[in-house]
């Protein structure tokens, strides 16, 4: 077996430039987690299964747990962390909040990532494409209804 | 930390890629979106020494689109394969198909031709490229080659091609005359793998189909041609396509696959939809190509 070494990765997260020093076997979201401290994004099923480590590369709803953090350098990286500004929700967390959209909270995360990337492309979507678009979300809370309404109400909100 | 330890090679150039598969062909395996391998690694399935890591070979990424066949490189994301028209207004069936691959965060990252080359029996781009027909182009060391669609799958996640051998590109055949196509799947979550599914195009001259192509995926060890229900219809008028036909049509896609049980579905359920499926892919695709059927 390959021996793997540590090397220093460059990564733009929520704005802030960090340089690290991380074995390349390790995922994005472990990064994240374990050496940026960002515990906002989870982790579920660690293979791309149910959503929860979704986040947002150059705009776009990735799986965290499915790219090493050595891919991930160059690109603007957004967790969830870097949704709110000066303590203020913006608009998808409200509409979160206002609709009983999470109940335990722990898939909240990758589905408001996942949403801000839906809604960025589908600013006035029907309930059958935010279906779609948040489909790859699992929620063991089973509170898809709200999280549906919440996404709905978020689109609206932009307007 | 999910994946064994490797070595990871960040690529610049396809003669650098196929030196590290030559020098070591068994003990690396080709990253590019990772969204089949990655989860392979995490689970521990795999544990190769070296990471070939394609994605920042600039050539690898473009769709082209040429009067009898479209290119597709290995660097190209499903998304973008999904998003583009021109390709949609040759190849109308590889958008539909690339709406059912995983999520749309798998798409964002994923791509088709590694999609293909991973050659999961239940998955659709696979399916798509032996229904189209099509080749890959493969370099190593040695040289290039192309493979033929018909060639390449040959079991469960196995394909012709060689260890030491790097998939550059796909070509999908663009249909001539008047084509319909049509794809549909049976899976338990929109995006999961299929529990079964089908692919088909067809082809009509005048009144007469001249060319039927229609694979069932999740049948088999690979996708699977339903050779025996495209000889009944081709050559046939497609006024007469009708009842009889299509039922003697379901009846050969249902003896024709080999599915197994699992958790999902029975092997018997599996036969029934791949004749149901079969049915309505060829009584839809009639209807695309501009025929009453």
């Amino acid at each position: 077996m390959a021996m793997s070494s540590k090397q220093i990765v460059e990564l733009n997260v929520n704005g802030i430039p960090h340089q690290l020093l991380v074995e390349p076997r390790k995922t994005l979201a472990d990064v994240l987690r374990d050496d940026l401290g960002l515990t906002g994004t989870k982790l579920g099923c660690e293979h791309g299964v149910c959503g929860a480590c979704t986040v947002l590369v150059d705009g776009r709803a990735i799986r965290a747990c499915l790219m090493f953090a050595v891919q991930a350098q160059g690109p603007e990286i957004t967790t969830v962390e870097g949704l709110a500004s000066d303590g203020e929700l913006d608009h998808i967390q409200k509409a979160f909040a206002e609709n009983h959209g999470l109940q335990c909270g722990y898939c909240t995360p990758g589905m408001l990532m996942t949403a801000h990337a839906f809604l960025a492309e589908n600013p006035e979507p029907t309930r059958e494409q935010i279906c779609e678009g948040m489909n790859g979300n699992l929620c063991r809370c089973t509170g898809y209804q709200n999280i549906i309404k919440s996404t709905a109400a978020a689109a609206k909100a932009a307007k | 930390m999910k994946p064994p330890p490797f070595k990871y090679h960040a690529c610049r150039t396809i003669d650098e890629a196929v030196g590290i598969l030559d020098s070591d062909p068994d003990g690396s395996k080709v990253l590019a979106g990772g969204q089949s391998l990655v989860p392979v690694l995490n689970l521990r399935l795999a544990a190769p020494d070296n990471l070939v890591d394609i994605n920042s070979i600039e050539s690898l990424d473009h769709i082209r689109v040429q009067p009898d066949h479209v290119a597709i490189g290995a660097g190209t994301r499903q998304y973008v394969v999904e998003r583009s028209d021109q390709l949609h207004s040759v190849l109308p069936v590889v958008r539909e198909a690339l709406s059912h691959v995983g999520h749309s965060q798998i798409r964002n990252r994923g791509t088709v031709v590694g999609s293909i080359c991973h050659a999961d029996p239940a998955a659709e781009m696979p399916a798509v490229f032996l229904t189209v027909g099509g080749e890959v182009t493969a370099h190593s060391a040695a040289g290039t080659r192309t493979i033929g669609s018909d060639d390449f799958f040959e079991s469960y996640l196995t394909t012709a091609l060689e260890p030491n051998e790097i998939v550059t590109q796909v070509k999908f055949d663009i249909p001539s005359g008047r084509t319909g196509w049509y794809f549909e799947e049976v899976a338990r979550r929109h995006g999961d793998f299929a529990i079964l599914g089908v692919v088909a195009l067809v082809s009509l001259e005048g009144d007469t189909v001249s060319r039927a192509r229609i694979t069932i995926f999740g049948g088999g060890a690979t996708p699977l041609r339903m050779t025996a229900a495209e000889q009944l219809i081709t050559g046939a008028k497609a006024s007469d396509i009708g009842g009889d036909l299509l039922e003697r049509a379901a009846i050969e896609a249902s003896a024709a696959v080999r599915p197994t049980d699992d958790i999902h579905a029975s092997a018997d359920y599996r036969r029934h939809v791949a004749g149901l499926l079969t049915r309505r892919a060829v009584t839809r695709s009639l209807e695309r190509a501009g025929s009453p059927a």
